[in-house]
């Protein structure tokens, strides 16, 4: 692990006199998974939310690979190297499978409608360049049988499997990934830690928020515990599991 | 024979409108209801020019395109800030402030006298004047406006699109730019619906604000929705029956002005039942429905 991919710095956001983000700070080193843990309204969300361009923070820098890019629009962070999935998982129901990961590809000539028309080979060769690393993907998780059907149709475990698998095909190096395995069934949740604790072995670094503990104890290097809006404790995954306020937390 | 071609040349210039709304409203989502004022637009600009400038057919048209897809950007914009309902609001507002431009401003438009006498247009040395010629003219104009919507809707700059419309947040953390994308397609609908407007100039060879009206709008909408939006052949299914439709009613013998009013109804008629019974029109794969359901 060498120094840190993203660095938060002193964010705070509020939101109507609500503290969601109250001077909060990390970072993320090289090839880390860091678990970000915290009761609900701890403010894990909204920094995803700052982190990824959806919120403006009132205070507070981050910065990316030693890039200020505190202000950038989702889009421009997205093509950064920053993916996330979301909580309320999002996906484009009405689209294929396949046209979902192929979506997420970054750079496509074909997006551009110059390209399109006057270049029009190189979108070609391009899309189907993505088109076979994207049936790639879906074999490696399992899903290459559904890639004709709407995403709609795949199980809800399915589905967030295809939101991690969209992260991996838009080729970005930090993965913030929010509650991943919640509400999910057992095997399904197996087969989602195994994606995510074999990321860093592809030079990805992710940030995870989930309220499984089990999950967290499992693939994080390190944990935060997060609340208020404020780091609570920090420390590898016994060290923050066995500290009495989070004890008390999780209980209270 | 005429009264045929007269029909056929009409369905292509309403494919051309149609196809291009579709672009806008059908895999953008955005429901714009000025598309009746890019078209007039179109008109305008082309038969000014000829009128005016005498300027040759292929260079109205290039200027037209243009003016109309700046336009596009202007009306384009605001989907930006505003969504659903109130955006729909805007692009009427639109709609009506383009209708009393060229209604009012007589000096330039004619105001409601209209512009009489566009010339006919000549190109390569060939003057369009049969109603063959015509046919010849606006089919390939409309064909190539559907080659390019084919091309954009089946590559990777289209599934942008249908990204944008059904989720934008998901769309922009897949590192997409919305605002782009919006403007972009905003664009070229309206540059396409200036080439069917330019098209219409030329073949009556007299325009007047009354056909490019809310109503014309609406009418447009209609034959996406009906036809079925988000979808290419969708609206050219729908021109093809809504042209086509009140045509069959003059040979039933009904006296023209019964006639006209039993359009309006049989439009009216149509689009409560398909909104009711198949709101995705014939073959389409999008609903205007279903985006306000979710939220």
């Amino acid at each position: 692990m060498s120094g840190p991919v993203l660095k938060v710095n002193e964010l705070s956001k509020s939101f109507d006199g609500v503290r969601a983000l109250a001077g909060f700070s990390c970072e993320l080193c090289h090839s880390e998974i860091l678990g970000l843990i915290g009761p609900n309204g701890a403010g894990k969300t909204t920094l995803f939310n700052v982190v990824t361009g959806f919120i403006l923070p009132e205070r507070g820098r981050i910065s990316l690979k030693n890039t200020d890019t505190t202000g950038l629009p989702p889009h421009r962070l997205a093509n950064l190297g920053i993916a996330r999935t979301f909580q309320d998982l999002r996906l484009i129901r009405q689209l294929s499978v396949l046209d979902n990961v192929l979506l997420s590809f970054r750079n496509q000539p074909g997006e551009s409608l110059g390209k399109l028309f006057f270049r029009s080979k190189d979108c070609r060769d391009h899309e189907a360049r993505n088109r076979h690393e994207a049936i790639q993907f879906l074999e490696d998780a399992g899903i290459a049988g559904k890639a004709r059907d709407p995403a709609d149709d795949l199980s809800y475990g399915q589905q967030k499997l295809l939101s991690l698998v969209c992260c991996l095909a838009a080729g970005a190096e930090v993965l913030l990934l929010d509650e991943p395995v919640a509400g999910i069934a057992p095997e399904m949740i197996e087969k989602i830690l195994g994606t995510i604790r074999d990321l860093p072995n592809k030079g990805k670094s992710v940030i995870l928020i989930e309220h499984n503990l089990d999950a967290v104890m499992q693939v994080c290097d390190r944990v935060i515990f997060m609340d208020a809006g404020a780091r609570v404790s920090e420390g590898t995954p016994e060290e923050v599991r066995n500290d009495p306020r989070v004890i008390e937390a999780y209980i209270a | 024979m005429e009264y045929v071609l007269h029909i056929l040349i009409l369905i292509c210039i309403y494919v051309i409108l149609s196809v291009s709304l579709n672009l806008i409203a059908g895999y953008a989502g955005l429901l714009s209801m000025a598309h009746a004022a890019f078209y007039g637009v179109g008109a305008y600009v082309a038969a000014l020019m000829a009128l005016n400038l005498h300027s040759p057919f292929l260079v109205n048209m290039v200027c037209a395109v243009i003016l109309s897809g700046l336009l596009g950007a202007l009306v384009g914009t605001p989907s930006l800030r505003i969504r659903n309902d109130y955006f729909v609001i805007a692009t009427f507002a639109f709609q009506v402030i383009t209708f009393n431009v060229l209604n009012n401003w007589v000096s330039f438009t004619g105001g409601p006298m209209g512009l009489p006498g566009i010339p006919q247009p000549t190109l390569c040395g060939l003057q369009v004047s049969s109603h063959l010629g015509f046919l010849i003219l606006v089919g390939s104009f409309c064909a190539s406006t559907l080659l390019v919507t084919h091309r954009i809707v089946r590559s990777p700059f289209g599934r942008v699109l249908k990204a944008i419309r059904e989720d934008e947040v998901f769309a922009q953390a897949a590192g997409k730019n919305v605002a782009s994308g919006k403007v972009l397609v905003f664009v070229m609908g309206a540059g396409m619906a200036a080439v069917a407007g330019v098209l219409y100039a030329y073949y009556i060879s007299f325009i007047d604000p009354t056909s490019f009206t809310v109503m014309e709008s609406i009418f447009i909408i209609s034959i996406v929705i009906i036809g079925g939006s988000g979808s290419l052949w969708g609206p050219v299914v729908g021109a093809v029956v809504l042209v086509v439709l009140p045509e069959l009613l003059r040979f039933i013998g009904l006296p023209s002005s019964v006639a006209a009013n039993l359009r309006q109804i049989i439009y009216g008629g149509l689009m409560v039942a398909f909104m009711m019974w198949r709101p995705r029109g014939f073959l389409g794969e999008y609903t205007f429905q279903r985006k306000e359901a979710r939220e």
